[in-house]
């Protein structure tokens, strides 16, 4: 990278090189996705190999998607926002390197040791311990640079994006912590240190605050942000974003039970798990409305404005996915959903909608100024890729509702004398439509990303370029 | 104590803590502080190529982003 980009008082370098990994991961890990969606289309892609069966790349994918995407975009935003809003440089430039470096690492580890078949089997947790140990280690220089930058700021407010950044952070590290708690018994084999229904609880109350912190606080504080940033007016209140930070912190914190309905957890804790899930609607819808009213005045901006267009269906997908989920957390609907494509579809509306569309937005506003200009290359591609993402979310998640409650139908049915009405498999032969409709919405998706790579590419080839005379004067 | 009591007053502590950040953050005296807050993503904005003063009053334009001092 060319030193002309450097930035006086900010630390840019750290910030655009997780930027560009952000992309180079979304395509990776989008691409498993829609790889491992043929493969339950076609099962010859199996290729009849260990290595690369559904069974090992799909926590590929999900580790791709959300820590390699969403951790790099995460990193990346917070590490702009902080300096920006803070007005201050990161507290070390050798530290936040590290936490580059180390990062990547960590993903290209996963990428070696998951089709090795290497795996604790605890989901979104699936990474042996010798790497659990290096996520700490880079955890904590993360908390470090961004919390003592935060600590070092020349304003005397600390902007709210940085209060859900602090959060996510701080509760990744006891997540972590606490559910990869595991005996270790070679160099890559280890046993949870908790035993049945407790080891499940341990599991869901890290995997369900994996869904609210990581890939909710976190990516609030980048809405809180970045969308007040595109639509060039302060959040619509300041008030209830405070409101918002503490009842939304503390709630999500009780949901996870409902992840383990009808389980060998005892009713109270499934019934506690219901109720915390139903009360998260208020203070979600509560942010959601808040990122939306902050449009108020300014709704004309998206007829020509893309990149607004993505954060504020992000948005949309935001307020439709927490109000499904909560529905999804009552033991009744839970009876019906639950092992179903439903959840799946349901992932997919917070992780395609919500975080990939509110990520690509983000990035679409931070790239052109990481690289010293304001416009991406290209505004016309961005609204290309704005339409591949909405009709490749739409159709994923319409297909997965459909093929959900198909199933749930199908498994649930019985005959008069108490047998069931249909095998197994012949609701998985019912199923193959949907599983077709998900892989083309899925290559929407992904398409767009490569759209976006093409788009970022240009657009620091044509910065650098307008720059050189620039220099030359100098 | 009995669970059911143990269940209620944990329930009433939590209201209370509720209730005490949302008059905390909606009372008056917070009102001045909170419009700073609000403003900061565009207080750090580049003033660059923009000697002509009177345009940086109006605050609907001061929130243009102009971009970031790269160069």
């Amino acid at each position: 990278m060319s030193t002309a980009f450097e930035h006086p008082t900010y630390n840019y370098k750290v910030v655009r090189q997780f930027a560009i990994m952000t992309v180079v991961w979304g395509i990776v890990g989008m691409g498993l996705g829609v790889f491992i969606a043929a493969q339950l289309v076609w099962p010859e892609l199996n290729f009849g190999l260990p290595w690369t069966s559904f069974g090992r790349l799909r926590p590929l994918h999900t580790n791709a998607v959300i820590f390699a995407f969403g951790g790099s975009a995460l990193m990346a935003t917070s590490y702009y926002i902080v300096q920006r809003t803070c007005q201050t440089r990161l507290i070390s430039d050798k530290l936040a390197a590290f936490t580059f470096w180390g990062w990547q690492l960590v993903i290209v580890l996963a990428a070696i040791t998951l089709p090795l078949g290497l795996t604790t089997s605890k989901e979104y947790a699936e990474l042996e311990w010798p790497i659990d140990i290096l996520i700490t280690v880079v955890w904590v220089a993360y908390a470090i640079v961004f919390l003592g930058t935060i600590y070092k700021r020349k304003t005397s407010h600390i902007y709210v994006a940085n209060w859900f950044y602090a959060a996510f952070i701080l509760t990744v590290a006891v997540l972590h912590v606490v559910n990869s708690a595991e005996v270790p018994v070679s160099a890559m084999k280890s046993y949870s240190a908790y035993a049945g229904a407790i080891d499940a609880m341990a599991q869901w109350w890290y995997g369900h605050n994996a869904v609210g912190f990581f890939l909710t606080a976190g990516f609030l504080g980048m809405m809180y942000y970045f969308v007040p940033k595109q639509a060039e007016r302060p959040v619509y209140s300041y008030r209830l974003s405070i409101v918002h930070f503490w009842a939304l912190i503390t709630t999500y914190m009780w949901a996870g039970p409902h992840h383990l309905h009808y389980t060998a957890l005892p009713d109270w804790a499934q019934s506690l798990g219901m109720i915390m899930s139903i009360i998260l609607l208020a203070p979600s819808w509560g942010g959601m409305i808040n990122g939306m009213m902050t449009l108020s005045g300014a709704w004309h901006k998206l007829r020509t404005d893309p990149t607004l267009r993505f954060l504020v269906v992000a948005l949309s997908f935001y307020g439709m996915s927490t109000f499904e989920g909560p529905m999804m957390a009552v033991k009744t609907v839970n009876a019906l959903s639950h092992y179903t494509d439903w959840t799946i579809g349901h992932v997919h509306s917070g992780a395609l909608g919500w975080v990939a569309m509110i990520t690509i937005g983000s990035l679409y506003h931070l790239i052109p100024r990481l690289f010293g200009g304001t416009e991406m290359y290209s505004v016309k591609l961005i609204a290309v890729h704005f339409w591949l993402s909405t009709i490749g979310t739409v159709l994923y998640i319409t297909s997965m509702w459909v093929n959900g409650i198909l199933q749930g139908l199908m498994w649930r049915a019985v005959n008069a004398d108490g047998t069931l009405m249909y095998t197994f498999v012949e609701a998985l032969e019912a199923s193959h439509p949907g599983y077709i409709v998900r892989w083309i919405g899925g290559c929407f998706f992904a398409f767009g990303m490569l759209l976006m790579a093409y788009n970022v590419y240009m657009t620091t080839k044509s910065i650098a370029r307008e720059q050189e005379p620039v220099l030359q004067t100098a | 104590m009995d669970i059911g009591t143990f269940r209620g007053i944990t329930t009433l502590l939590i209201m209370i803590a509720f209730l005490g950040i949302v008059f905390w953050a909606y009372s008056k005296r917070r009102k001045k502080d909170f419009d700073e807050a609000k403003n900061l993503p565009f207080a750090d904005e580049d003033k660059r190529d923009r000697h002509d003063a009177g345009h940086s009053k109006d605050s609907a334009h001061s929130r243009h982003d102009e971009g970031d001092k790269n160069s």
